[in-house]
């Protein structure tokens, strides 16, 4: 049998050098929050072992994941990973068009049954048999679980894959489903964020085909090397969170100050993600750092939550409701206050009346 | 069944020792925990005007949420010793714990006390403890809401325990199933504003039923006793 041509083979013949090699492996290892031992094993994992393909889908999305993802904060991480994975099938990034395009999948499940990646960007939309989104004169939705059908493992990129995103705000109108309620019977790597920050993208990716294994995953299946911190739990302006000083205005003193924006509707107490740790665009920024709240764009149904703009929101768990908890429970407390105020006073005339009544007979 | 409530209702006493010491121990302990995890929890939701200074010269917010985050303890632990209690105390003390859905006699005094509250009917059922609308209420507010208030506060506390902290492996499943941390949060609060409901119904309730009714209520709670008079 021929042998299969592992990671190294395929980046020194894309013109990457040795030494760029090893310190992407050194980065890499670093970004995953691993030993500086772990470098030489995600080297020897690349040298040795055959190359696991990527086939990348793109469903309802608006691309911002691939967007991030080539624009990866370290160029070389960036090469690197693209030099892997785009060379099967990623209808945005490869050359290949047409039926030449279509053809490479199946090729690939020819190929590689039940070994390669599968990693999804955007999601299918279900209703009239799945018309919204239509590949290739088909269903994206029959395209996605045929190919989810031979693959080894999915990674659901972004917000949308993990939990439906914008698309699928109420009311829905097109059926925008999560992978995860659609494939049933693959393990599934949940990367969420709207979109995800590039160096989570790069790093899982890297951990999946190096060490060929799911990394670690928390109950809602996203890794826990990123996820598993709100980013509350990890921003810089907490001190402020904790004395109580908050922005009331974004043109106020606080604001100028850099006071923490929880009264103004960060949303930083409920998002786990990695952006008050790693930042964005190879750790320039990230949105509390420029002075606007979290919008918690990494959770589930954050876009039907209401305001983006307050800390108390609704609950984004009834249909249509679109008061906040205080104003709900507000209004139940009210409404108990005037009833009681009824009832007492409507007792007392009848305790009185009845006493009156009483009084006569008795006299 | 031995005596019930209805024999000594039957046999019409002058006082009767209803709320053993435990229970009315409870019953302050809790009321106390609610009040000080409502204005607590309330003032983490919507924060008081800014304080000035430096911020490591104050800790505010980092008090608020340490109150209440120990009266939450207090509110926990005395809901599961209350529990308890209902199993090895006297016959009244577990009317909150359960409802008797299964006996008739149960739906005839519900049905009877609602109206008697609906001004259709003269004269309260007659009960030592509570009747069969206060024990509802009592049983929704207390046992449910309570344990929701419970699962919901110690998940939300697991959040910034950490992962695969204690109270993250006991109750983190609770933010999924809600719908994420955010609506665990608004439906947390709305626990609290239910709370207030009852508040405002159950003191109505309890005054009303001291100055019109021929039993004890007030000082019942206090003393444990419940007086009757003609
Ligand atoms: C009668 C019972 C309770 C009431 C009325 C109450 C009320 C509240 C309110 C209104 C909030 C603000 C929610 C927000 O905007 O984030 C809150 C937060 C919270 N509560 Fe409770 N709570 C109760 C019981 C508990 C219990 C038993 C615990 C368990 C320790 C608990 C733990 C928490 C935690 C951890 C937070 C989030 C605080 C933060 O992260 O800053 N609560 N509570
Ligand atoms: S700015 Fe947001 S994330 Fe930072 S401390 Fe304030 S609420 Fe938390
Ligand atoms: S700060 Fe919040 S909204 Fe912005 S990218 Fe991070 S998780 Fe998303």
């Amino acid at each position: 049998m021929q042998q299969r041509e592992t990671f190294y083979d395929v980046m020194r013949r894309h013109g990457i050098t040795r030494r760029s090699f090893l310190k992407f492996c050194s980065l890499t290892a670093a970004g995953l929050g691993l030993g500086p031992e772990f470098a030489g094993k995600i080297a020897h994992a690349l040298e040795t072992k055959p190359r696991t393909p990527v086939i990348w889908l793109h469903g309802l999305e608006c691309t911002c994941c691939t967007e991030s993802f080539i624009r990866s904060g370290n160029p070389l991480a960036g090469d690197v990973v693209l030099s892997m994975i785009s060379l099967d099938y990623d209808d945005t990034l490869m050359a290949a068009a047409g039926h030449q395009a279509e053809e490479l999948l199946e090729q690939t499940i020819e190929k590689y049954d039940g070994q390669y990646i599968l990693a999804c960007e955007g999601n299918p939309p279900l209703n009239e048999d799945g018309m919204y989104c239509i590949q290739a004169g088909k269903p994206y939705v029959e395209k996605l679980r045929h190919m989810a059908d031979h693959c080894k493992a999915i990674i659901a990129w972004g917000s949308c894959a993990s939990w439906g995103c914008v698309q699928a705000a109420r009311p829905n109108p097109t059926r925008a489903t999560p992978i995860h309620k659609v494939i049933l019977d693959k393990p599934i790597v949940k990367v969420p964020g709207c979109p995800p920050i590039a160096e989570v993208m790069t790093g899982v990716i890297t951990y999946m085909i190096a060490f060929d294994r799911l990394p670690e995953l928390d109950r809602q299946g996203r890794p826990k090397m990123f996820y598993s911190q709100r980013l509350h739990d990890k921003c810089y302006r907490r001190p402020h969170f904790d004395a109580g000083q908050f922005v009331e205005h974004f043109d106020d003193e606080g604001a100028r100050k850099g006071y923490c924006l929880y009264k103004v509707g960060c949303k930083g107490p409920t998002t786990y993600n990695a952006c008050s740790t790693l930042e964005w665009n190879d750790g320039l920024s990230w949105p509390v750092k420029s002075g606007h709240g979290c919008l918690g764009c990494a959770e589930d149904n954050f876009w039907d939550k209401g305001s983006f703009y307050s800390a108390v929101t609704n609950f984004g768990v009834m249909g249509g409701a679109e008061a906040t908890a205080d104003k709900v429970g507000g209004l139940l407390a009210g409404a108990a206050a005037v009833g009681v105020a009824a009832h007492a006073a409507v007792s007392a005339a009848t305790h009185i009346a009845r006493r009156r009544s009483e009084e006569t007979q008795n006299g | 069944m031995a005596t019930t409530a209805h024999d000594i209702e039957r046999k019409t006493p002058k006082a009767v020792y209803v709320f053993e010491a435990p229970v009315r121990i409870w019953h302050w302990v809790h009321a106390l925990s609610i009040v000080v995890l409502s204005v607590t929890g309330y003032l983490i939701a919507n924060p008081l005007p800014s304080v000035g200074g430096e911020a490591s010269q104050s800790f505010l917010m980092g008090n608020l949420r340490l109150v209440h985050f120990i009266a939450g303890y207090v509110f926990a632990i005395g809901l599961v010793v209350r529990i308890y209690w209902g199993f090895v105390g006297n016959r009244w003390s577990r009317e909150l714990l359960y409802l008797p859905l299964w006996r008739g006699q149960w739906w005839r005094d519900l049905f009877e006390e609602i109206k008697y509250y609906l001004f259709l009917r003269r004269e309260p059922t007659n009960h030592v403890a509570h009747n069969a609308l206060a024990q509802a209420a009592m049983w929704f507010f207390n046992v449910v809401l309570g344990l929701f208030m419970i699962f919901t506060g110690f998940a939300l506390y697991g959040e910034g325990l950490g992962l695969d902290s204690w109270a993250d492996r006991l109750f983190g499943w609770v933010i999924p199933l809600l719908g994420g941390s955010q609506s665990v949060r608004m439906l947390h609060i709305v626990g609290m504003w239910l709370f207030i409901v009852f508040a405002i119904i159950h003191i109505y309730m309890a005054l009303r039923a001291d100055i019109m009714s021929k039993a004890s209520s007030v000082s019942a709670i206090i003393s444990g006793w419940r007086i009757y008079r003609d």
